[in-house]
């Protein structure tokens, strides 16, 4: 069903590597059927036009200084829906491994003597730190086909489907061998599903980069944890490349 | 037209990343002309400061959505020399394979979707989607060909999985690669196509002329990608361990993104810079297309990279045609399932150089005994062609400033994006400025 008047769609991005947005260039043909269902109004990466009327905005990328403030409440009095597409926006992404980390040396490490010439916080965060997201489109980079389901739910008006329960739920249903079978660690077990494990499928682990799932404690996968007699904080703790600012915000909560 | 110019674009578009130009005149006089990136920067060599070898490729991935590949590569190869990790011949085709389908995706993107639309007065590649229907339906095509190619040899197309150190976790059947070589032969029709229609084009690419200094890659068996000496078309030949002679990174205040110098004040690396230095090396057909459009090393208009960067897709595909011959000519060895290759973490520093799209890419780590990071340095393409891009910008601006403002600022943007920069690669962005 083609809608009467098409809902306006937005691209912004902050900190991160262009990745997501490049997965909407990735939709190949299908590009085409989405511009069927919404209009474009701005995409810097590759568009020159520009507006800021629309609907739905899409953001890439983590708040990291005080200018993406500003920016990021702009879009949210312009969008009447937002949401957050990839890591680095819905969780942090990897730019929260340097939460961790001693400021001065970051800076110092990257620009040496000259690290306070530019303007940074010294933590970087998801978007909903600073503004109210309505949806996240997880992963890193996000999934193809999850994000034509969520801007086809929401064109549709429809809530769109997405998963809260682990990667190992999906890894199963794959038959892959279970990467702690293999001696190596992996974080299916507290990750949220959605991406049909494709990681481990590709002979690999489960990295987190959907991050976690709402409850570790409770919606962890437990068949998978007990049989290798481990419990969701120690999985967390052990390896943390995505879950940064998402453990920060549970430790405050 | 006025005598007085302000010009100011905030976030340049239709490249990777932010960035802005300020040009200001006073009674035709340029006063000031800034190429300025203002990425926010992403700390990529201190994040990877105490992780483990096995995550680096991982993390350093993310510095770039578009070239995520080239960095994977990059960094392998410096975890590789580190630890002096062993790659097998099949892997380091493989390999090869995967920056060529990085390669011919980034600049399809790059000319079809991003410059295309400056050459057919187009503001975007959108409104093309109904105009020119059937061209944009080539270049999705080509595109397509490129990510899937990505996704049958890395397991994905942005962010690969299948790239560890010493190899591969999977590598892809025979069959596989049977099909993706047929579908290669496939897109001949299409790549013409492709070089038709900018040769139709062609006077719209301005004729602007700047000496420079041209830095890549150089090997004496192959059009130099996965590895090689580090060459100037001005100083020869440094092994690329060295790389750090010839880079020379500075920052400047109006950059989040380190500028570099070689011999002169500013070079440029990728697609031009690889045809200027090694162009002998390119396959038949490709070649055929520079001729198309008299390529004749030293070419010294940056605006001509768009072409190179076809030419090379041209290159791409019949390379790759020939690495697949290769490999089903010898057989494919194969591999365990989830094959984690047996590796002994060791202290030692390693650097990794590769020719990705936008030009001579290194890493460089430093390793503990355990195999924890204790120092990174990346030197990214678009770094160093911050400050060429800035000395063009100062030559091109004077002679075009008594034009109307919006063909100034056209032109302007034009320039910088015939070097496709990656922005957030390169720390790290893109603005222009034009004031009455």
């Amino acid at each position: 069903m083609k809608p009467q008047t098409k809902p306006k769609v937005a691209f912004f991005d902050f900190a991160g590597c262009e990745g997501d947005q490049l997965q909407v260039a990735n939709l190949e043909e299908k590009l085409l059927d989405l511009l069927e269902i919404v209009e474009p109004v701005s995409f810097r990466e590759v568009m020159t036009e520009h507006s800021d009327d629309y609907d739905i905005a899409f953001i890439e990328g983590s708040v990291t200084r005080n200018h993406d403030v500003e920016r990021l409440r702009k879009i949210r009095e312009n969008a009447e829906t937002v949401v957050a597409i990839g890591s680095c926006a819905t969780i942090g992404g990897v730019n929260s491994i340097r939460n961790r980390q001693n400021f001065k040396k970051v800076k110092e490490r990257v620009y040496g003597e000259d690290g306070d010439m530019y303007e940074a916080w010294d933590k970087a965060k998801g978007i909903d730190a600073v503004i109210e997201v309505d949806y996240k489109v997880h992963g890193c980079p996000i999934d193809r086909d999850e994000f034509l389901h969520v801007v086809r739910s929401l064109v549709m008006g429809r809530e769109p489907n997405i998963p809260d329960y682990p990667v190992c739920v999906e890894c199963k249903l794959n038959e892959n061998v279970c990467a702690f079978e293999r001696d190596e660690f992996c974080v299916g077990p507290v990750t949220r599903a959605g991406c049909d494990s494709c990681c481990v499928n590709q002979g690999t682990i489960c990295w987190g980069c959907r991050g976690l799932v709402d409850d570790p404690n409770e919606e962890a996968h437990q068949e998978v944890l007990e049989e290798y007699g481990l419990t969701a904080e120690e999985v967390m703790k052990k390896f943390d490349l995505y879950f940064t600012w998402q453990k920060e915000v549970r430790e405050d909560e | 037209m006025s005598d007085d110019v302000d010009i100011d674009v905030e976030y340049l578009t239709r490249v990777e990343g932010h960035g802005n130009i300020e040009v200001n005149a006073k009674n035709g006089e340029i006063e000031k002309c800034e190429w300025q990136v203002v990425e926010a920067p992403r700390f990529f060599e201190s994040l990877v400061v105490d992780r483990d070898w096995t995550e680096l490729h991982h993390i350093t991935s993310r510095i770039c959505g578009i070239c995520s590949i080239g960095h994977t590569l990059t960094s392998l190869k410096a975890t590789e020399d580190a630890m002096d990790i062993e790659v097998s011949e099949q892997d380091e085709k493989l390999r090869k394979l995967a920056l060529h389908a990085e390669n011919m995706q980034s600049h399809v993107l790059h000319v079809g979707y991003l410059a295309l639309p400056d050459l057919m007065d187009s503001k975007s590649v959108v409104p093309l989607t109904e105009s020119h229907e059937k061209e944009v339906k080539t270049v999705i095509r080509l595109h397509r060909l490129a990510n899937r190619m990505s996704d049958m040899i890395t397991g994905r197309t942005t962010h690969p999985q299948r790239l560890i150190p010493g190899g591969f976790s999977k590598i892809p059947t025979e069959n596989e690669l049977m099909e993706l070589k047929n579908k290669l032969e496939g897109s001949f029709n299409d790549l013409t196509a492709v070089a038709n229609l900018l040769k139709k084009l062609e006077s719209k690419i301005p004729n602007f002329q700047r000496e420079t200094e041209y830095i890549s890659l150089t090997h004496d068996d192959e059009f130099a990608l996965y590895g090689g000496d580090i060459c100037s078309s001005d100083t020869g030949k440094t092994p690329s361990e060295d790389y750090l002679d010839i880079t020379n990174e500075y920052t400047v205040p109006q950059s989040t993104a380190k500028y570099t110098k070689n011999n002169r004040e500013s070079y440029m690396v990728g697609a031009l810079a690889r045809l200027n230095n090694n162009y002998d090396q390119l396959s038949p057909m490709a070649k055929g297309v520079a001729e198309k459009f008299d390529f004749d090393p030293l070419v010294c208009n940056p605006f001509m990279n768009n072409i190179a960067q076809v030419v090379e897709v041209v290159h791409s595909v019949e390379d790759s045609i020939s690495i697949i011959e290769d490999l089903l000519e010898s057989g494919l060895e194969k591999q365990e399932e989830y094959n984690s290759p047996d590796i002994e973490p060791k202290a030692g520093r390693g650097v990794g150089a590769v020719e990705v799209p936008r030009g001579i890419l290194f890493h460089d780590y430093t390793y503990d005994e355990n195999g924890k990071c204790t120092e990174a340095n990346c030197v990214i393409p678009t770094n160093q062609n911050h400050g060429n891009i800035q000395l063009d910008m100062e030559k091109l601006a004077p002679k075009i400033i008594d034009q109307p403002e919006e063909k100034v600022k056209t032109q302007l943007s034009m320039l910088v994006r015939a070097y496709d920069p990656c922005i957030s690669c390169s720390t790290h962005d893109l603005n222009i400025k034009f004031v009455e």
